[in-house]
């Protein structure tokens, strides 16, 4: 449903992205990792049309995203977490998820939407009246899944979820995703923690300096010498 | 104490009350556009000067009644605000910060020499109907127009915090002058959210400029130069891009500045706006209202 045709994608004269196709089925967990400063942001910035590529496209159920503003893009339901959450901390948490319903009018839709979310996201029930700033690390994340969940989506790109949150949360955060997939959310994960990502996903890509240089199933990435030694840890 | 102090300080405190809020009103264009674009909109001074000449317009020339006259040069600076935003700094949004600067200079000369062109130089007078009544009340006067400044002025204000707080636009103004990516990612249309913040902002300009012309009964293509600094110290002292702030900053502006002519003399006014300027930045530099770091995750 979502596809990646030879993205190039420039800062000025850093070449960040270069020549990257991929390919989200419905229904899947797609997961791209990659270390620091691999393009893994980058690329879903282009996806969520923040950056413009220099070439390339992005087809999404067949249509041309690139071009396409960024308020439309989530319109046609893919919506994007951002790395570093950056949830409204100068709203409160019930705010924070009006705003993720920002594109719909229908009241009781999203009255029944928010249950969805404290559901679950208890923890975020028990604060819904607290300004976001005021959360924990892990209790952001969930607010930014949530908030984004409330435009009902039907791809959710996740960027490095897991980042600076203990591996008790870690694990919460990642059960959760697997669950939204469940229930219907195809997904496109970016990540640098491997070895959680590859545990989720169906399928798999290999991010390193701008290209992709590994994909396959996740099974078959886990599996794999080279994946092994570069980022799981031998 | 003696009464006459007393009594002075009382009527100083009145004409400060309708000058700040005059103040506040450009203020709050000020800092709602600073807070969203980080742009320091040095038109937005003739914005005001706009919003006075079409209600020149209006109440002179078409002899309408304050009200519609009011509502006229608000809605019509809107569009004015928008247009700007839209061929001026749009192109600009992301140029360094020095090029926006000094197209908004260019823009404000634009405003002063277009009107100059287009009414004369010459100050208009407006309709003398709007002539005052003075009332007295216990020894001190009042006049119908300060009466008008501040009810204008505190129902504008009422209807725009229900309108940042409480409306779906309101929230999106809020949101994206927090973080317009994140924003952007909700499906929030950055573009149309700065284009109604800058008519907002220019309408409550207007809507000074017309209480200005029916106070003080004169107006010119330049009159928005001195008002316009003094409306941004307003917002600065507030705390710039907070919106009480601007409330706030702009009526003790103007209290100030009318003790002083008040008490010393009225050479100093424009001394006293300076002398607030410098103090703030030199003790409070994120302004009364304003938090020392901003928190952001
Ligand atoms: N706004 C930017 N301006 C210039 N260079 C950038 C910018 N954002 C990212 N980069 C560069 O692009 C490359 C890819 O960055 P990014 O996509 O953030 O990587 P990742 O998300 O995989 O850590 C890095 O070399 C980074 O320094
Ligand atoms: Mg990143």
């Amino acid at each position: 449903m979502l596809e990646v045709k030879d993205l190039e994608v420039y800062y000025g004269a850093i070449h960040a992205v270069k020549g990257i196709s991929l390919k989200v089925d419905d229904g899947q967990i797609v997961t791209l990792i990659g270390s620091n400063g691999a393009g893994k942001s980058t690329t879903l910035h282009t996806i969520s049309g923040l950056i413009k590529p220099k070439s390339g496209s992005i087809s999404f159920d067949g249509q041309e995203l690139v071009g396409v503003p960024a308020h439309d893009i989530v319109g046609r339901g893919l919506v994007q977490v951002p790395e570093g959450r950056h949830v409204f901390s100068n709203m409160s948490v019930m705010e924070n998820l009006d705003m993720g319903a920002y594109l719909r009018n229908d009241k009781d839709g999203i009255a029944r939407d928010k249950e969805k979310v404290f559901e679950l996201f208890p923890r975020l029930f028990e604060r819904k009246g607290q300004m976001a700033g005021t959360l924990s690390g892990g209790e952001q994340q969930m607010l930014a899944m949530g908030r984004a969940l409330m435009s009902r989506p039907r791809v959710l790109l996740l960027d490095e979820p897991s980042m600076g949150l203990a591996p008790l949360l870690v694990k919460e955060i990642f059960s959760i995703i697997k669950t939204i997939n469940d229930e219907g959310t195809t997904v496109l994960l970016v990540e640098q923690n491997a070895n959680m990502a590859l545990s989720i996903a169906d399928h798999a890509y290999v991010l390193e300096t701008g290209r992709i240089v590994l994909s396959g199933t996740a099974a078959e990435l886990a599996a794999s010498e080279a994946v092994r030694k570069a980022y799981l840890g031998g | 104490m003696d009464s006459g102090f007393m009594h002075q300080l009382l009527q100083q405190l009145i004409n400060g009350l309708s000058l700040g809020s005059i103040y506040a009103l450009i203020a709050l264009g000020y800092t709602m556009i600073y807070g969203i674009l980080k742009l320091i909109n040095f038109a937005h001074g003739d914005i005001y000067m706009v919003g006075a000449y079409i209600g020149y317009v209006c109440t002179t020339i078409f002899h309408l009644p304050f009200l519609p006259s009011l509502l006229i040069a608000m809605a019509g600076s809107a569009v004015v605000g928008m247009i700007i935003e839209r061929i001026a700094y749009r192109p600009m949004r992301n140029a360094p910060r020095i090029a926006i600067l000094i197209t908004a200079i260019g823009v404000s000369f634009f405003l002063e020499n277009g009107m100059i062109l287009l009414a004369s130089p010459q100050p208009r007078t407006f309709s003398s109907e709007f002539s005052a009544s003075v009332y007295h009340m216990g020894g001190l006067v009042i006049n119908s127009q300060q009466i008008i400044i501040l009810i204008s002025t505190v129902v504008l204000m009422l209807a725009l915090t229900y309108i940042v707080n409480r409306t779906k636009m309101g929230k999106a103004m809020r949101a994206v002058s927090f973080d317009a990516d994140a924003a952007r990612l909700m499906g929030i249309n950055i573009d149309r959210v700065i284009g109604m913040t800058f008519a907002l902002g220019s309408a409550l300009a207007a809507a000074g400029g017309v209480l200005v012309g029916v106070y003080y009964n004169s107006i010119d293509p330049l009159m928005g130069m001195a008002p316009g600094i003094k409306a941004f110290v307003a917002a600065v002292l507030g705390g710039i891009g907070i919106i009480p702030g601007a409330m706030v900053g702009g009526i003790i502006l103007g209290i100030v500045e009318a003790l002083v002519s008040g008490f010393i003399s009225s050479t100093f006014r424009d001394a006293a706006a300076f002398a607030i300027l410098i103090l703030i930045l030199l003790y409070k530099p994120q302004g009364l209202f304003g938090k020392n770091v901003r928190e952001k995750v």
